[in-house]
Formats: structure tokens, C-alpha cells, sequence
């Protein structure tokens, strides 16, 4: 009995197989593969077929989308502005949201988390035809103002989903202490509840910032072409067969991700809300 | 008298641009479906864009077509990350960076995989020029076609890349909770190690498992970019040819496009309904 135990537990202490290191780099290198060619991409000139690698490298792609006639830059700003808006606009919505139900029991909670937690799961497309008539007519689709609104759908709810999360964790006592001491409303958010769910507001807004930064449908469809983002220039250049200016931009794309990953992935595992949250990315 | 109201406050806000705009518009594509659409006159309520699409057999191959590409890239990316979770979970030098590297493209976005699958997978792509270098093919159209294909495999291939750390991540957190006591109990029964993650830790993992492939099967099956940029045109992924009846010239195939939206919708709530059910059993044990 003891040696099997002791067998249990040099398998999981002890290193790899070589079976198991074999499949586990196979893995691991086909999660990185579909970005390499998109760097590489970025950066040449001439790269045909049967060439392994490119036969000429150039900078001509990045030259072209830091240009000023390129759409690159604008679009990039869009999609930063309507991400920071529709980030900001959560947080003010969400929070409140969030205390109520990582905080409270009441009657019909468990519809209310089913009402934050469908339209995470719905796809959008699904949801942005039957707007999109509304938006039409009060004049909101094709507007940057429209797609902020229907980029709500998945960021409001995504987090309410995390502030819930922090929330459950937070002992509001503190808060009626410092009433007590004479503290107004006010003070008590910036002074006490504030610094305590900073941690967990920062990293919700960072997730929810890329989960309006990843939307593509939503976009297309109620901002008609007229508001482009990153995601839409991308797929027009990828499907032009503009391979080197598809590659630049989508390392340009894939940037604010790969820097949230390097800031917050520990605080990523074993937190299994979080990473379900991720599935709107 | 201000404590009874301060839950319905905190809520509101959130709760009334949600119901707004999720059900909402999910509320007006249903009428629309229906018929119904004010700008063109019509008023009256009918079946006939489901008639049209049930009787269509473009239709049933693009739900088909659909059907199958989220099954199969939800079965796939499961089995893959159940392999790749039992593994990360082992203490080993390097774990760190092979942790870093298979939590990158959680963070990528959908349709950034799909560009690179078709600089990796189409018949001038990078898998094809190897294939040309070991004299396997002899030209770029002896490459078996995996992008625009019938079986789809280029966008089955997107969605495994895309869900296995997705998976992975969440059956990883769950053995975390579990811990290594369960097993080492059955082991010292005299459990074999495949019995040992046959029927104690996959009866564990299940719930959290299956909660989330189900996400992963409404969200394959409701995606549009990566079908139309992956698929082929005829028949298309139901996103695909929604959108393009939604676009169509013709504002006749406009209802039938909120029908399919509505069916996606139909089968996404299937999908939350079990996943709320699970969540439930899950919080419970």
C-alpha cells in the first residue's frame, strides 16, 4: 500500500516521460503555430510558393500601416476609443450590479444571474439582426455611438460576471464602520471600497477592454461598414490576399492581449469564472 | 425602508440595458420572423420564413454543416484538453513557460487563428510548401484542399486551437479544487491508473467539462467571422448564410434571415438551460 502511494506520488512531483514531454511540446507548439506565419508575414517582401521562408524581407507593410493613407491608425483609434468607452460604461453600470449579487440573497437571484449570464453565451449575431432595425430608424446604426451601445451586450454582463466574483470576497463591514466614524457615502466608496475591489476592477476592465476589442459581428452589422474597426480591416485585408499588411496588423491585433496575459496570468488559474468569462474573446 | 430598495437599485441599471438590449432585440428578431416589419407596411404575423427555410434544402445543409462543425471541434478540443489538463497539472521543470505558452491565445483573438490557419492549412500555405519541399506533392493543388472544403477541416482546426486552453484552463482549476486525495485514495484500493481517472476524477471533472463544451458548442455555432473567412460558400455555416440573407438585395429573405437567427438562439438557450442546471448541481456538491 505505502509503495503505491509512493509511486502516486513520485508521478506527480517528479518530471515528464518522453512520451508525455513528445505530445505535450506537439501541443503546446500547435497552440503557437497560426501566429508564426502572420509575424513573419508582417515582414517580407516576396514569400511564394514553394519558399519555406520569405525570399525577400521588408518593412513595407509596417511603412504602409503607419502611414497617414493608410486606414490602419484610424482604425486603431476607433477601436481603442469604442473599447475604452464601452469598458468605462460597464464599470459605472456593472459594479453596482456586481455588489448586489456577490453580496446579497434575494428573491429571484437565480433568474437575474441567468438574464447576466445568457447574453455571454447567445451568439451575437443572433441578438444584433433584430436591433438592427431599432438602431436604423433612431439613426444609430452606422454610428460610433451605435456600435458603443451594442458593444454593451457582451461587455456589461461580462462585468457584472467578475464584479460578482470580487464582490463574493469582500467583507462589507468595514464600509459601516467607517459611517461611524463620520465618513459621507462618498468617502466610504473612494477610501474604503475602492482600494479593497481595486485589484479585481483592474482586471476585469482590462478583460472587458478586449472583449470589445475582439468583436467582429456586432461591429459589421450595426456599424454598416461606415465604423471600422481593427477586426474588419483585417478580414478585408485577408481576404484581399494582402498577406504582408494581414500579418502586421494582426500583430498589432494580438498586442493588448499578449501584454494582459504577461500582467494577469496568475491571476488567470485556477479561477474558472474568469476563464469562462473568456469565451467572448 | 432604504435597505428593502437597495438591491432593486444597485440592479436596475445593468438589469434594464441588458433586458433592453439582449432581449430586445431578441424580442424584435422573433417578430421580425415573424413578418413583421413596420418599415415595409407589413404588419401582419406569419410562419412563412420558417416555412421557406424548413422547405429550402440550402438551409438544412447549412445547419447540418453547422451542426457538425460544432460537434466535432467540441468533442476534439474536450479530448485534447482533458489530455493537455492531466499533464499541465504535474509538477515538471518548464512548467511555467509550457503554462505561459498554452494559455497565449486565450487572449487572441478568433479571427487573428483564423488568418494564421490559412497561411498554415490552404494549398500555397505553409504546411503545402513542406509537403512540396519532401517531394510529398507536386504542386500546390496536390495539397488535400482543408481551407473552403466540404468537410471543413480549416475551421474545425481554428476552433481546437482557439478552445483547447479554453478547457483546459477551466478542467485545470477544477482538479486544483479536487486536489490529488480522491485518486491517491482509489489508487491505494488498488486502482490502476486508468481506473483511477476513469471513475473518480472524470465523474468529478464531468460537470465542469460539460458546461464547458457546452459553451463551446453555442459559441462554434453561432460565430460567423471564422466561417467566412475558412468556409466554403455553398452551403455556407448558418451565421454565413444569415448574414447574407440579412444583407440579400432582396428585403423578402430578410425575415427568413431573423428565422435562422432565432433558431441559433433556439439552440443557444438549450445550451444555457444545461449549463445553469450544471452550474446549480456544481455549486451544490
Amino acid at each position: 500500500m505505502l509503495m503505491q502511494t509512493n509511486r502516486h506520488t513520485e508521478n506527480s512531483r517528479d518530471g515528464l516521460s518522453g512520451p508525455v514531454w513528445f505530445s505535450l511540446i506537439l501541443l503546446v507548439s500547435w497552440l503557437v503555430l497560426p501566429l508564426i506565419p502572420l509575424a513573419i508575414w508582417s515582414v517580407s517582401r516576396s514569400w511564394y510558393f514553394p519558399d519555406i521562408i520569405p525570399s525577400a524581407f521588408s518593412l513595407r507593410a509596417w511603412n504602409y500601416v503607419f502611414s497617414n493613407t493608410s486606414d490602419v491608425l484610424p482604425a486603431l483609434g476607433v477601436t481603442t476609443l469604442i473599447a475604452l468607452c464601452a469598458t468605462l460604461l460597464s464599470v459605472i453600470i456593472g459594479l453596482p450590479a456586481g455588489r448586489a449579487l456577490g453580496l446579497y440573497q434575494f428573491r429571484g437571484k437565480a433568474l437575474v444571474e441567468l438574464l447576466i449570464l445568457a447574453p455571454t453565451i447567445v451568439p451575437g449575431i443572433a441578438v444584433a439582426l433584430g436591433l438592427h432595425v431599432v438602431f436604423l430608424s433612431l439613426g444609430l446604426a452606422g454610428s460610433y455611438l451605435g456600435v458603443l451601445i451594442v458593444h454593451l451586450i457582451p461587455t456589461l454582463p461580462y462585468m457584472v460576471l467578475v464584479m460578482a466574483g470580487v464582490f463574493a470576497n469582500y467583507n462589507p463591514d468595514t464600509e459601516a464602520q467607517a459611517r461611524s466614524l463620520g465618513a459621507s457615502a462618498i468617502q466610504t466608496f473612494f477610501y474604503v471600497t475602492l482600494p479593497a475591489i481595486l485589484p479585481g476592477l483592474l482586471i476585469g476592465s482590462l478583460f472587458t477592454f478586449l472583449v470589445s476589442w475582439s468583436q467582429y459581428i456586432l461591429t459589421l452589422l450595426i456599424g454598416g461598414g461606415r465604423v471600422v474597426t481593427l477586426p474588419l480591416l483585417l478580414f478585408n485585408f485577408a481576404s484581399a490576399g494582402r498577406n504582408d499588411i494581414t500579418g502586421a496588423i494582426s500583430m498589432i491585433y494580438i498586442l493588448p492581449g499578449v501584454v494582459l496575459l504577461l500582467l494577469g496570468a496568475r491571476h488567470l488559474t485556477g479561477r474558472s469564472r474568469a476563464v469562462e468569462s473568456l469565451r467572448q474573446i | 425602508m432604504l435597505e428593502r430598495w437597495k438591491i432593486p437599485l444597485l440592479l436596475s441599471p445593468a438589469l434594464l440595458l441588458i433586458a433592453g438590449l439582449f432581449l430586445g432585440g431578441l424580442f424584435l428578431g422573433l417578430i421580425g420572423s415573424l413578418g413583421y416589419m413596420p418599415l415595409l407596411g407589413r404588419e401582419e404575423l406569419n410562419l412563412d420564413a420558417y416555412r421557406n427555410i424548413l422547405f429550402s434544402t440550402g438551409f438544412y445543409q447549412s445547419f447540418l454543416l453547422t451542426f457538425y462543425i460544432s460537434l466535432m471541434s467540441t468533442i476534439i478540443a474536450s479530448a485534447l484538453a482533458i489530455g493537455a489538463a492531466l499533464i499541465l497539472r504535474r509538477h515538471f521543470i518548464g512548467r511555467s513557460v509550457i503554462n505561459f505558452l498554452f494559455q497565449l491565445n486565450l487572449t487572441v483573438p478568433h479571427l487573428v487563428g483564423a488568418v494564421g490557419i490559412l497561411y498554415l492549412f490552404s494549398q500555397s500555405g505553409f504546411f503545402a510548401r513542406l509537403a512540396f519541399e519532401f517531394r510529398l506533392i507536386s504542386g500546390p493543388s496536390d495539397f488535400p484542399a482543408m481551407i473552403y472544403d466540404p468537410l471543413a477541416i480549416g475551421i474545425i482546426l481554428q476552433y481546437v486551437w482557439k478552445e483547447v486552453p479554453f478547457i483546459g484552463m477551466i478542467l485545470l482549476a477544477n482538479m486544483q479544487t479536487f486536489g490529488h486525495d480522491y485518486e491517491a485514495v482509489s489508487r491505494t484500493l488498488g486502482a490502476n491508473r486508468w481506473q483511477s481517472f476513469r471513475f473518480v476524477l472524470l465523474p468529478l471533472l464531468s460537470p465542469g467539462l460539460l458546461a464547458a463544451a457546452l459553451i463551446v458548442f453555442a459559441f462554434t455555432f453561432g460565430a460567423y467571422e471564422i466561417p467566412a473567412l475558412l468556409g466554403q460558400s455553398y452551403p455556407a455555416a448558418l451565421p454565413v448564410l444569415a448574414y447574407q440573407s440579412f444583407t440579400d438585395v432582396d428585403l423578402n429573405a430578410r425575415p427568413e434571415a431573423l428565422a435562422m437567427a432565432m433558431i441559433i438562439a433556439l439552440l443557444s438557450a438549450v445550451m444555457i438551460f444545461g449549463y445553469a442546471r450544471l452550474a446549480r448541481r456544481y455549486m451544490r456538491s
